[in-house]
């Protein structure tokens, strides 16, 4: 798997959804185009729906990953402002 | 803008619109609007203006709450009446959201204070029921080159437009001058349903919440008249008047008129 390393990382763990999209999305506005956000997260429905969120909003997913019984890291690329 | 945590939660809705987010929610909260009037369609303009979280929301009305606003103005309540409009609708926009800025103007507004008194704000919003207020509005917002939101309720039909300054027409273009006195009844003569100002006054709030963002497009140079017993809206494309007496190549209005005597008396 390509690894990239973020631009950004945020911790989300202990969000529920719609606040996790919430602050994916409030992270990603503060960064520049082709910059990357990764996400820590241990809220399985946002696992799923933040990545859909995103490429509705034009942003490439570059990872979601399961790294733990609990947690899962996605990568965001930023390419719509 | 950073967000608090009760600030994430109250506008997480608008933050995941696209056409929002927190730079739209920022432009919100630093937006500054003028209602004119705090009766059927001032109250839910304010209302969700304030919801939407419009960082500072000034209402000018002379009035006090009497039991027969009540039908319509939701703003107002049994526990406020007798007390002033504007003194009643900050006390309940306050309560739904403190990040507002309510500022309550007691007084009917005048040529003498409406140039001074709009002047620090973004956009005007017309709710006010009577034609010399709707002249004077219209007359000082091309002045001021302020854009302005317009609606009218009467019965079971209502209307909004957009004014924009130096772009497409003014309300005069659409009407010249205000109908003789008695033409036009008064919705205290004629009636209202009580929900159409909900219906119109949210339109106007959608028009202003648009303004703000900068997204979408707005009732500029349309006139949409909604008909709640036939459930239908209507366009009307309101071409700009060359000849409009006041924002026309010649104009011959150059300051404000007081319509007030006549009307006063009806």
């Amino acid at each position: 798997m390509e690894h990239t390393i973020p631009d950004k990382k945020i911790n989300i763990k202990g969000l529920v959804c719609p606040y996790t999209f919430v602050k994916a999305k409030l992270a990603i506005e503060s960064m520049e185009v082709g910059q990357v956000l990764e996400i820590l997260l241990d809220y399985e429905e946002a696992s799923r729906s933040i990545p859909k969120s995103m490429e509705d909003h034009g942003q490439k997913v570059l990872k979601v990953e399961k790294v733990s019984d609990t947690d899962w890291v996605l990568q965001i690329r930023k390419d719509k402002d | 803008m950073d967000f608090t945590d009760d600030q994430l939660m109250r506008y997480s809705r608008h933050i995941i619109l696209p056409e929002v987010g927190g730079k739209g929610q920022a432009k919100i909260a630093n937006a500054k609007v003028f209602i004119i009037g705090a009766g059927g369609l001032g109250c839910p303009v304010g209302y969700y203006l304030t919801a939407a979280g419009v960082g500072t929301i000034a209402l000018i009305d002379n009035d006090t709450v009497e039991m027969s606003n009540l039908q319509r103005q939701i703003a107002h309540s049994v526990q406020t009446i007798g007390m002033p409009k504007v003194e009643s609708a900050k006390r309940t926009f306050e309560a739904l959201n403190p990040d507002v800025n309510v500022v309550a103007i007691q007084k009917r507004i005048s040529k003498d204070d409406i140039i001074d008194l709009i002047s620090d704000y973004d956009i005007v919003v017309d709710g006010s029921d009577n034609f010399p207020t709707r002249y004077l509005v219209n007359d000082a917002c091309f002045m001021a080159r302020k854009p302005l939101v317009s609606g009218a309720i009467l019965r079971f039909e209502g209307q909004v437009t957009t004014i924009l300054p130096g772009d497409g027409p003014c309300y005069r273009c659409l009407f010249e001058e205000p109908p003789p006195p008695g033409l036009v009844p008064s919705c205290q003569e004629a009636g209202v349903l009580g929900v159409l100002p909900g219906v119109i006054g949210g339109l106007q709030a959608t028009e202003v919440l648009k303004l703000i963002l900068g997204k979408g497009e707005v009732l500029k140079g349309e006139l949409l008249i909604y008909n709640a017993l036939k459930t239908t809206f209507r366009k009307v494309r309101v071409p700009k008047n060359p000849s409009c007496p006041l924002c026309g190549a010649k104009p011959t209005i150059t300051e404000l008129i007081d319509y007030n005597e006549g009307y006063c008396a009806m």
